[in-house]
């Protein structure tokens, strides 16, 4: 088990070195240097301003500085088109409203998702099934930004039941998170179908029946529990369809979160502010993916470590 | 026939190897003909509906993306003065004028768009850049990542050990993200290469957002195919036909190619076809946000999110490629299944 564990730390170690390395090469393979955007300051400006960031010495030691202060100090720099800020103070401001609409994204789909999923393997065959499964496979083909988009039209303008944009009340919160968590909701419960139906056709199943324990015991303690685990492992990429996904509900919900940030800067070509929400959110997504797989290990002692 | 009288005599009966008789040539008619893989599985895809509706479906599409744009009267980056912002099937007052005089116009089926472009070749062209996507994507990954899996696989060892980690560290690496940095990075020396380089213009020909999409999903999204037909080899080259191939003399390029891929190649239809769905997925939100095909171009992402703005009064321009991008991805997600259901059932889960 620690073996397993060292091996997956390591691996997570390397990818982000790795994540992190790609990012600042590329990031300075593009030409120009960030200050000849739009109008050009004067050379003495341009050395001034090199000078601050350190953009003046060599690639090497600029990597060097930016990998140490970014993982030793949890320092990635300042923003380079918001003065004055730095990608730290945007992050910090902008990850707790997405990680809050991701959040209940999550959770959403996974009570959405497990049930639906479960019910439909215990009714197979049945209408019930049928409905259940045409909705997943369409919830699987719909991307999130036309999810959000018939939300708004219907919800919103048509029927105006519910406010478009901004996240001022607990109301605003409904139709990003509806739209964020609708193609995991259905990813879900197809996952969990038939996982459900290959623990149902297994002979522990038949013992716990013919020891004639209720119907609740068996569903919930035996069947529930061991066709959870394909979600468990699905919970890693789960994280990082949501905190991509929020780019998109983001923009089209106009919420101030780190996905709205993240695509400003790339409009805005804030290279600092791409390179630190990038390292940021990588981090944290093979940091999860990490702890997700030692968890499944941990949950499921039938798999083999090696 | 078997002696009798001298059971453990190692004499053989001349008598085995006279000429079949006619009768004995009837016994050896094969009863029916053998079926082959190929026609086992094609029979079993055929007897499934949905999937044979969606492969309908989808020949209806590249008809509509590839062949009908030639044939149709207006361009996707024609701006037709006059003609802004009209209405499904209505016509300005200039074509008005037009038809009044007796010359024929043909119809906006879908209206315009703000710059008095027809949407309905738009979304035709929109169609053609995600087919293209996804399509020509996933044949990358197919031979990417079937021929890393299959040396990875074959060869086994210290070569196997320092392949897959390479794999399992890519698939790690949060993908969507390495992407948009790929995608907003890319496009310089892209666009320097095709205007600088002699030999490169036809970077330029297909579009640099294009180009830059394919080498982008190349780089990242083979692991996963590399993955499965690693798997497979590993157990296919324990078989006994790689043994008498090996004691044949064959190369170890003929053993991978000629008989451990072709051996799973069930598999390797399978993922290519849902590979398809994924990769215009990405597409689509890579436009969405907007970092994909550049500008006259069209994409359904591009459509979409152009559309966002003026949804109260325009939804169908929305609406269209939002139902045509849905439209696409259920049609592959739905023959993917039908390929599985069909070629590989091992690979359900």
């Amino acid at each position: 088990m620690l073996k397993y564990v060292i091996k997956r730390v390591l691996l997570s170690i390397v990818t982000l070195w790795l994540v992190s390395t790609i990012t600042f090469t590329l990031m300075y393979l593009v030409p120009g240097g960030p200050f000849l955007s739009e109008k050009a300051p004067s050379a003495a400006t341009l050395k001034a301003m090199n000078a601050k960031y350190g953009l003046d010495q060599p690639k090497i030691v600029q990597y060097k500085n930016y990998m140490v202060k970014a993982f030793f100090q949890g320092d990635l720099g300042p923003s380079l088109k918001q003065r004055g800020r730095t990608v730290n103070q945007i992050i910090s401001r902008g990850f707790p409203v997405s990680a809050r609409i991701g959040g209940l994204a999550i959770l959403i789909a996974l009570l959405i998702g497990i049930p639906l999923g479960s019910i439909a393997a215990l009714n197979r065959g049945k209408w019930i099934d049928n409905v259940i499964i045409v909705f997943s496979t369409f919830g699987i083909a719909v991307p999130s930004f036309v999810v959000s988009v018939v939300l708004m039209v219907v919800l919103s303008v048509k029927l105006d039941l519910l406010p478009t944009y901004g996240l001022a009340t607990p109301l605003h919160y409904i139709m990003p998170v509806l739209a964020l968590s609708f193609y995991p909701a259905s990813y879900i419960s197809r996952l969990m179908r038939s996982s459900m139906l290959e623990v149902l056709g297994q002979d522990y199943m038949r013992t716990a029946k013919a020891k004639g324990l209720t119907q609740y015991v068996i569903l919930f303690k035996h069947a529930l529990r061991n066709a959870i685990l394909p979600v468990v492992t699905y919970l890693g990429p789960l994280l990082a369809y949501t905190l991509t996904g929020s780019f998109i509900v983001e923009k089209i919900f106009t919420i101030p979160g780190l996905g709205s940030a993240f695509i400003s800067s790339i409009t805005d070509r804030d290279y600092p502010l791409i390179m630190g929400t990038t390292i940021f959110l990588a981090a944290l997504i093979i940091v999860m993916n990490m702890l997700v797989d030692i968890a499944y290990k941990v949950i499921d002692p039938r798999i083999k470590l090696k | 026939m078997i002696d009798m009288k001298k059971p453990l005599s190692m004499q053989l009966d001349v008598s085995d190897f006279l000429p079949a008789g006619k009768e004995e040539r009837q016994s050896l008619v094969v009863m029916r003909q053998s079926v082959s893989f190929w026609k086992d599985g094609l029979r079993r895809f055929r007897k499934n509906n949905i999937a044979m509706v969606s492969l309908a479906v989808i020949i209806l599409v590249l008809i509509f993306a590839f062949i009908v744009p030639s044939f149709y009267p207006y361009t996707y980056e024609q701006q037709i003065r006059g003609s802004e912002n009209l209405a499904p099937m209505q016509y300005s007052q200039q074509e008005i004028g037009l038809k009044a005089q007796g010359e024929s116009v043909f119809p906006h089926f879908m209206g315009t768009d703000s710059l008095g472009r027809d949407t309905m070749i738009r979304l035709m062209m929109g169609s053609r850049v995600s087919l293209l996507v996804g399509i020509v994507a996933s044949l990358m990954v197919l031979l990417i990542g079937s021929i890393y899996g299959a040396i990875a696989g074959y060869f086994g060892g210290k070569t196997d050990m320092i392949m897959m980690r390479v794999v399992d560290i890519i698939y790690t690496v949060p993908d969507i993200l390495v992407i948009i940095l790929l995608m907003v990075t890319l496009k310089f020396p892209l666009v320097n290469l095709a205007n600088n380089m002699p030999g490169f213009d036809w970077i330029n020909r297909i579009g640099v957002g294009l180009i830059c999409i394919f080498i982008v999903f190349a780089l990242l999204y083979w692991v996963g195919m590399a993955r499965i037909v690693r798997s497979q080899i590993l157990t296919l080259k324990e078989q006994e036909f790689v043994t008498a191939a090996k004691a044949l003399g064959a190369s170890n390029g003929r053993i991978i190619g000629k008989h451990l891929l072709t051996n799973c190649m069930g598999t390797l239809i399978v993922t290519t076809t849902l590979q398809i769905p994924s990769s215009i997925f990405t597409e689509s939100f890579l436009s969405f946000i907007g970092i994909g095909v550049a500008a006259p171009m069209p994409s359904l992402g591009s459509m979409a999110s152009q559309a966002i703005g003026g949804i109260t009064s325009y939804p169908y321009r929305l609406l269209a490629p939002a139902i045509m991008i849905s439209l696409i991805i259920l049609s592959f997600n739905l023959i993917g299944d039908g390929l599985r259901d069909a070629f590989d059932p091992k690979l359900k889960n």
